[in-house]
């Protein structure tokens, strides 16, 4: 992986640029409980968005609202342009992809064969196609080999391929969920806690990831807890508290807010995990 | 030299439970839905392909008429599987898993008394109520071959040869196409599988497919061997079949041709040694063995990965 560490482009810059994906008073209630409340969030083309909060605030729970898991009580979420259609297929189809905060890769499958499956959705030769081995089938079967080697290169896992995910090490095997996601040609990119369990070198290199990414064109939303890491990385920042939107900005103005130190200090950051399926 | 012929034997009736079991491996490693009307698949396929033959070549035994027949065979077992998935099976998917059981059961009761009360109802074709003659065809039946001593039916050949040219497609497509990939994802975690972008009920359908196309190949081969086929015959093929994939391992596709070859040569050799009406016996009762000893079969239970 590259070293060179790209500078995030300046908040306004990037807020200048059209809007890719807009989540407008977002809801979602399990029976009595109301896990996410009116939320709002825009992302802007190329802008890495940052999404904080204590344990429970909601988080991965607004992510499986954005990714068609869940769908949401009331609100709606319009991604380029486009209302966000109700499966989460045609969600990744529409151009967005995620991680786990809990790894969910295909674990007895090699890497490349991991991200070769996130190709599915993007080449189009059906099974007849395939037994029949037309040109077609070993064109594009080429093409997604080659491809998915590509990625994995660009995640810093070139020569691991052939291993199974479920033997690779754990920063390696969330490096692998970026890439297969990746492999799906997003135009946004929602990373649920992509640091969780790696050490100080690894979350650094995961921030230069991130901004390659973000340098490719595409829109990153990142779910994290290391304040230090968020506040380095994003454009802007939002923290969710109890399934509602408390402070919206720049890291410097999320960062002293006295709402947001105070949500921190006075919740529960204590438990590490935190479990909101 | 008694033995080895039965070593032969049952390997040939270990080919023919070997490529149905592969139908109850990749549908259950995909949906874990045990399809027990799956030997009425395999029962629709000998009737397809004799269908075709009745349809277009009758009186003819030359050999190029079987590759024809093979094709109606898979076309009449993949349809009937993959309409059998998309009314009976998928409102279901989501029900309780005694729900999809009790259906398969219902679907093959429905299919038997479909072939029996109407094939014979269709203009030009024999009435089903009893044993129907299967062709018989230039090079696939006729004289044994004799080596060394044994005896090779040339039925038995032909299956012995299609489970091999099947499994060899059958790794080749799970393993090297997306398709293949895209079984194994949603086999081992579904619902990310969803969210990685595959269109699971189309992968779910593909498994159906290929688990009818290789019945359908057995269902011809079983009209070769034995000249003759029924509406009854899926029931126990179907059953053995399913004991072959459990002693495998279920979900595992190297474990149904294992799992099929083991019980077929069981079968065979329980035959040579003992009274042969005991072979079931001895089949049923090696299930229950593996079931107390090694539920996870001899191969091991898995989803559709590294078949």
């Amino acid at each position: 992986m590259s070293t060179a560490t790209t500078a995030p482009v300046p908040a306004a810059a990037a807020q200048d640029s059209p809007t890719i994906l807009s989540a407008r008073g977002v809801t979602m209630r399990f029976g009595g409980l109301t896990a996410v409340n009116k939320v709002d969030m825009t992302v802007h083309e190329g802008e890495i968005v940052g999404l904080i909060g204590p344990n429970g605030a909601g988080k991965t729970t607004f992510f499986n609202c954005l990714t068609g898991l869940y769908k949401p009580t009331e609100g709606e979420v319009w991604l380029a342009g486009a209302e966000l259609p109700p499966k989460p297929r045609e969600v990744v189809v529409a151009g967005m992809a995620r991680t786990f905060q809990n790894i969910r890769l295909f674990a007895n499958m090699t890497a490349l064969e991991n991200v070769m499956v996130g190709r599915y959705c993007r080449t189009s030769s059906g099974p007849l196609t395939s037994i029949l081995r037309g040109p077609k089938f070993r064109r594009e079967e080429e093409a997604t080999r080659a491809r998915a080697q590509e990625l994995l290169t660009f995640v810093g896992l070139g020569g691991k391929g052939e291993h199974l995910a479920r033997n690779l090490p754990y920063g390696d095997q969330r490096r692998l969920e970026i890439a297969r996601a990746l492999a799906t040609d997003p135009k946004v990119v929602l990373l649920d806690e992509p640091t969780a369990g790696m050490n100080p070198r690894e979350t650094e290199e995961c921030k230069d990831l991130i901004f390659k990414i973000r340098d490719n064109g595409m829109a990153v939303v990142v779910i994290e807890h290391d304040m230090k890491f968020i506040f380095n990385l994003c454009d802007r920042v939002l923290c969710l508290v109890r399934g509602e939107l408390l402070v919206e900005g720049d890291p410097g103005t999320v960062q002293s807010d006295p709402r947001v130190v105070e949500a921190y200090i006075g919740g529960s950051e204590l438990d590490d995990e935190e479990d909101e399926h | 030299m008694d033995l080895l012929q039965q070593l032969v034997n049952g390997l040939t009736l270990g080919s023919l439970y070997a490529l149905i079991a592969v139908g109850y491996t990749v549908v259950y490693g995909i949906v874990q839905l045990i399809n027990f009307a799956h030997g009425e698949v395999f029962m629709i396929g000998a009737f397809g392909g004799l269908t075709t033959y009745l349809a277009l070549f009758q009186g003819t035994t030359a050999w190029w008429t079987l590759p024809i027949m093979l094709v109606g065979a898979v076309a009449a077992s993949v349809l009937t599987a993959v309409v059998m998935e998309r009314v009976a099976y998928r409102p279901l998917r989501s029900a309780p898993r005694l729900a999809p059981l009790i259906t398969a059961i219902g679907i093959s009761v429905f299919l038997q008394e479909l072939v029996r009360l109407f094939y014979g109802k269709i203009p030009g074709l024999p009435d089903a109520k009893s044993r129907l003659p299967f062709p018989r065809i230039d090079g696939v039946t006729g004289p044994a071959f004799s080596i060394g001593g044994l005896d090779f039916q040339r039925p038995a050949l032909f299956t012995m040869g299609s489970l091999a040219v099947c499994a060899a497609f059958l790794w080749w497509f799970i393993n090297r196409t997306k398709q293949g990939r895209a079984m194994q994802a949603v086999s081992q975690d579904p619902d990310t599988a969803r969210l990685m972008g595959i269109d699971v009920d189309r992968i779910i359908v593909t498994a159906f497919a290929l688990g009818a196309a290789l019945a359908a190949i057995a269902g011809v081969a079983q009209g070769l061997q034995n000249n003759n086929i029924d509406f009854r015959m899926g029931f126990m093929a179907g059953l053995k079949a399913f004991t072959a994939a459990v002693l495998g391992g279920i979900g595992n596709v190297a474990g149904a041709v294992v799992g099929g070859l083991t019980l077929g040569v069981v079968e065979a050799l329980a035959s040579q040694l003992g009274p042969t009406a005991w072979k079931d016996v001895w089949a049923f009762g090696l299930l229950i063995l593996v079931l107390v000893f090694r539920p996870q079969g001899i191969m091991g239970a898995r989803v559709v990965d590294r078949a």
